[in-house]
């Protein structure tokens, strides 16, 4: 019997030597490559920690839970704000007591239980055609106005930024008075919510529409791209609700795994994140918004203006979230 | 028979059986599961929606696809014009076209902003899209004409060998009773036909409903759609299970119902051969009609999108031929030949077993094993996760229980559920070759090797195996073509940091910059034409 055992010892340790990790960490990113590789680059640099990294667009909640305990991820980069909420909804994250990181981040912008932190903001915008609208003093709660029938163009409903926007509705307004702006807004479309962000703008150079609903650092992106600089200056970029409770902010961020491998260097990665270098790269490489206090916005993204932001403390969009996404079937706001 | 064909033979066959339905099973016992609510919300709101999109899509591409097949097939199989002997094959290579380019494509070409629209806009003046009217490509009727374009040669595949098998005694029969060609077309070809082009459009509505990329590209949610969109969006896997059992009930009982209609039929003619004197010799303005109808079709189906590929492809070789590209190729390369290899030898044990047994259940397990081609991908990728989540965990709770540190994620940590999924997707194409290989080796055979002492496995080594060859390399070539095609399954169950030439190409297509990844679909588009060509000669050969 013991020899048997032994064997059997022996050769599950054969197994288990092929699938040992070294001590490299495991990324799990919401956010695109070309943003993240080269701040991750200058980690390892800095560290001589290796970092693998694995970009998806969706589902990777769903994988982490899946793998469970076995799961080899130690940090996870979201593209905004739901993604960390589902997360944390999930019990797959655990938190960070690191003073480094608390000093770094202002406490708006990271879960009281320090369980997620996050990296940038941005606004959701509303572009409108230089040609037909020029720039305009806009709420979001006038794109359900009969003035914007059949001029509003907008990506999927379903998409975590517009969920993200719905649930700050339902929290100033409640339910059943968002569901009426929903269902307004639907009637206002030019077409069926269809592509991305920048899709958005295009349609609104082309004549498709004459307003949209974008990030912020699209514009800028766009705005450095050579084939959509044209894209962008056909549109004005505008802040909107600046005379009430201000504009609706989304944020990137980041968590700790739960059963994350290597814990301290995926710390030392946090950390790093949140230090200038790696803020100052995303403003400079993704236009957005830092979130340290020190950091200044790139140039092209300050010629904006300032803004005025929605004072809503941000973990309070999770609240609203289910419920957004159940409005949105509701009125069938994609079909 | 009379063959002794030990159990053990029969055995493994129903074990092979058992690993391949297993994610059927998974997904049925999931989809029992209580989901909080969720499959309620769904279907009180939007399921309606996505079923009726469903089932229209499936309606639409299958009528489209046969209108645009079977006039190709006949011109090819029965009639004589210029040409004729290349659009024989020509008219094959839509299939190796991943129906999301050629959408792709067109989206480009027929869109608001594309060429087509800024030029009729610059024509007639007209400045913004209130002043004209233009069908929306990115639509239902969009996708379903993209689909059918991409779709239709399996029916014009089947039905040309129908109408080239018909016997033309028949058709000349009907002649001399004073038909005219249309009138003989309609009442003696067609008829004749219609099993194999029931057998066409069931293949075409099964990929039709298996469609995840065409129709989230073009926004319009169908149940592959809302099976990927509930698990993901929702994170709901018991909903996405229940749905993925609403939608394997439609395509099961589809199949059932063109089964049922068929069940009294059976068609008796002598098999001859057909010489060039038996086709109508089209002449003028005919044979004109007959060239430009192919012609057209396989420009719109294959040369412009081709074309525009391969433009998209040079303008940008310098930003796609990198690394990656290499590594996706190596990758999409080793699964689809892993796949194809696993499926062949699969089939071949699970034919042998149902030819040479005694007992008539032994069918059972080819039979079983063929269900996995129902299974869309999303359905399917469902199926293939639960069962190897379990096993995975059970793996490392048994090193835990030594007391050591467990492998971690064998089997959904790596490429081995891409390929239990592709085999179990793909196996019933390399048995229904070797099947159909099987008619054609006379069972007299068998008796003469087993009389003259063989054993089962020398039987299957010596005498079958050289007489199934072409139907083996057949069947692996098709599961080849759809290895390197598939994308929901490979999209869903990859492992970390996996990417192979499809996904990496949806991702590029899903950001509106296919021309960057266009490098990588020339290159499946490729590799799928080399087994075309291939298929199509040996067809040939056979007739």
């Amino acid at each position: 019997m013991r020899m048997v055992k032994g064997t059997a010892v022996l050769g599950l340790a054969c197994l288990a030597s092929s699938a040992m990790a070294d001590d490299a960490l495991t990324v799990y990113s919401y956010r695109q490559a070309f943003l993240v590789e080269p701040i991750l680059e200058q980690f390892t640099q800095n560290t001589g920690i290796k970092v693998n990294v694995v970009f998806a667009k969706d589902g990777i909640a769903e994988r982490i839970e899946r793998e469970g305990r076995l799961s080899p991820v130690d940090v996870v980069l979201t593209s905004d704000f739901s993604r960390l909420m589902e997360l944390v909804e999930k019990d797959l994250v655990s938190p960070v007591n690191n003073d480094v990181i608390n000093s770094n981040i202002p406490e708006v912008y990271r879960s009281p239980k320090n369980d997620w932190y996050a990296l940038t903001m941005r606004v959701r915008n509303v572009y409108s055609s230089k040609e037909r609208t020029g720039k305009i003093n806009i709420d979001y709660e006038d794109l359900a106005k009969p003035e914007y029938k059949g001029k509003i163009c907008t990506r999927s409903g379903k998409h975590p930024y517009n969920v993200a926007l719905v649930a700050s509705m339902i929290a100033h307004h409640g339910e059943a008075e968002t569901k009426t702006w929903l269902t307004g807004v639907k009637a206002n479309l030019a077409r069926k919510p269809q592509g991305n962000d920048r899709d958005q703008v295009l349609a609104v150079k082309e004549g498709m529409c004459d307003v949209a609903i974008g990030n912020s650092y699209y514009y800028g992106n766009m705005m450095m791209d050579e084939n959509q600089k044209s894209w962008a200056e056909a549109v004005y970029i505008n802040f909107p609700n600046q005379s009430n409770r201000g504009a609706h902010i989304n944020v990137s961020g980041m968590a700790l795994a739960k059963f994350a491998p290597s814990k301290d260097n995926a710390i030392k990665l946090m950390e790093f994140l949140t230090s200038n270098v790696a803020q100052q790269a995303y403003a400079d490489v993704n236009m957005e918004y830092p979130v340290k206090a020190d950091v200044k916005p790139s140039k092209l993204v300050a010629s904006w203006g300032e803004f005025k932001a929605d004072s809503l403390p941000i973990y309070k969009l999770a609240e609203n979230h289910q419920a957004a996404v159940k409005l949105l079937d509701e009125v069938k706001f994609d079909l | 028979m009379i063959l002794g064909l030990s159990r053990s033979w029969s055995l493994t066959g129903y074990l092979i059986a058992a690993v391949i339905t297993l994610p059927l099973i998974a997904l049925i016992v999931q989809a029992t599961f209580p989901d909080e609510a969720v499959f309620k919300h769904l279907f009180e709101t939007v399921l309606p929606t996505y079923i009726a999109n469903s089932l229209l899509l499936m309606l639409l591409v299958g009528i489209g696809a046969l209108v645009i097949a079977v006039p190709a097939a006949w011109f090819v199989a029965r009639c004589e014009f210029p040409g004729r002997r290349y659009f024989q094959w020509l008219l094959l290579l839509p299939l190796a076209m991943p129906a999301y380019i050629v959408a792709y494509v067109y989206t480009d070409l027929l869109d608001y902003a594309g060429p087509v629209q800024r030029a009729l806009r610059g024509f007639f003046q007209w400045s913004s899209p209130h002043d004209y009217y233009f069908p929306a490509i990115r639509s239902l009727g969009g996708a379903a004409i993209m689909l059918s374009l991409v779709l239709f040669p399996y029916i014009y595949l089947l039905a040309r060998t129908a109408f080239m098998e018909q016997s033309s005694s028949l058709l000349h029969a009907s002649r001399i009773m004073g038909s005219n060609p249309w009138r003989s077309f309609w009442r003696v070809a067609l008829p004749m036909s219609r099993p194999a082009l029931a057998v066409g459009v069931a293949l075409v509505a099964m990929e039709t409903a298996a469609d995840y990329a065409t129709v989230s590209y073009f926004a319009v949610p169908t149940l592959t759609t809302a099976v990927y969109d509930t698990w993901l969006g929702y994170g709901s896997l018991t909903a996405a299970a229940k749905l993925s059992a609403i939608m394997l009930l439609v395509i099961f009982t589809m199949v059932g119902v063109e089964r049922f209609a068929r069940r009294k039929q059976e068609l008796f003619q002598k098999q001859s051969a057909l010489s060039d004197s038996d086709r109508y010799q089209l002449t003028g303005i005919k044979s004109f009609a007959a060239w430009a109808y192919c012609s057209a079709l396989l420009l719109f189906a294959f040369l412009l999108p081709f074309i525009i590929l391969t433009t998209y492809a040079i303008d940008y070789f310098d930003q796609s031929w990198d690394d990656r590209f290499w590594q996706y190729s190596w990758n999409s390369l080793y699964i689809a030949v892993l796949v194809s290899l696993i499926c062949s030898l699969l089939a071949l044990l699970l034919m042998f077993v149902r030819r040479v047994s005694p007992r008539q259940s032994d069918s059972l397990p080819s039979r079983l094993s063929s269900t996995g081609y129902a299974l869309p991908g999303t359905v399917l990728a469902i199926g293939v996760l639960v069962p190897l989540t379990y096993l995975d965990f059970a793996i490392n709770d048994i090193y835990d229980w030594f007391g050591m540190r467990g492998p971690g994620l064998l089997f959904t940590g790596s490429a081995f559920a891409i390929v239990f999924a592709l085999t179990v997707r793909f196996l019933a194409i390399a048995i229904g070759s070797l099947e159909s290989s099987y008619k054609r080796i006379s069972p007299s055979l068998d008796m003469a090797s087993i009389t003259m002492g063989q054993k089962p496995k020398q039987l299957l080594m010596r005498v079958h195996l050289p007489l199934l060859r072409k139907g083996l390399l057949a069947g692996a070539l098709l599961v080849f073509i759809e290895s390197m095609k598939e994308l929901p399954a490979a999209l869903l169950l990859r492992p970390i940091g996996f990417e192979n030439l499809a996904t990496y190409v949806f991702q590029f297509v899903s950001d509106e910059k296919l021309e960057h990844g266009a490098l990588a679909a020339i290159v499946i588009v490729f590799v799928g034409l080399i087994p075309l060509i291939y298929l199509n000669r040996s067809l040939e050969h056979t007739r």
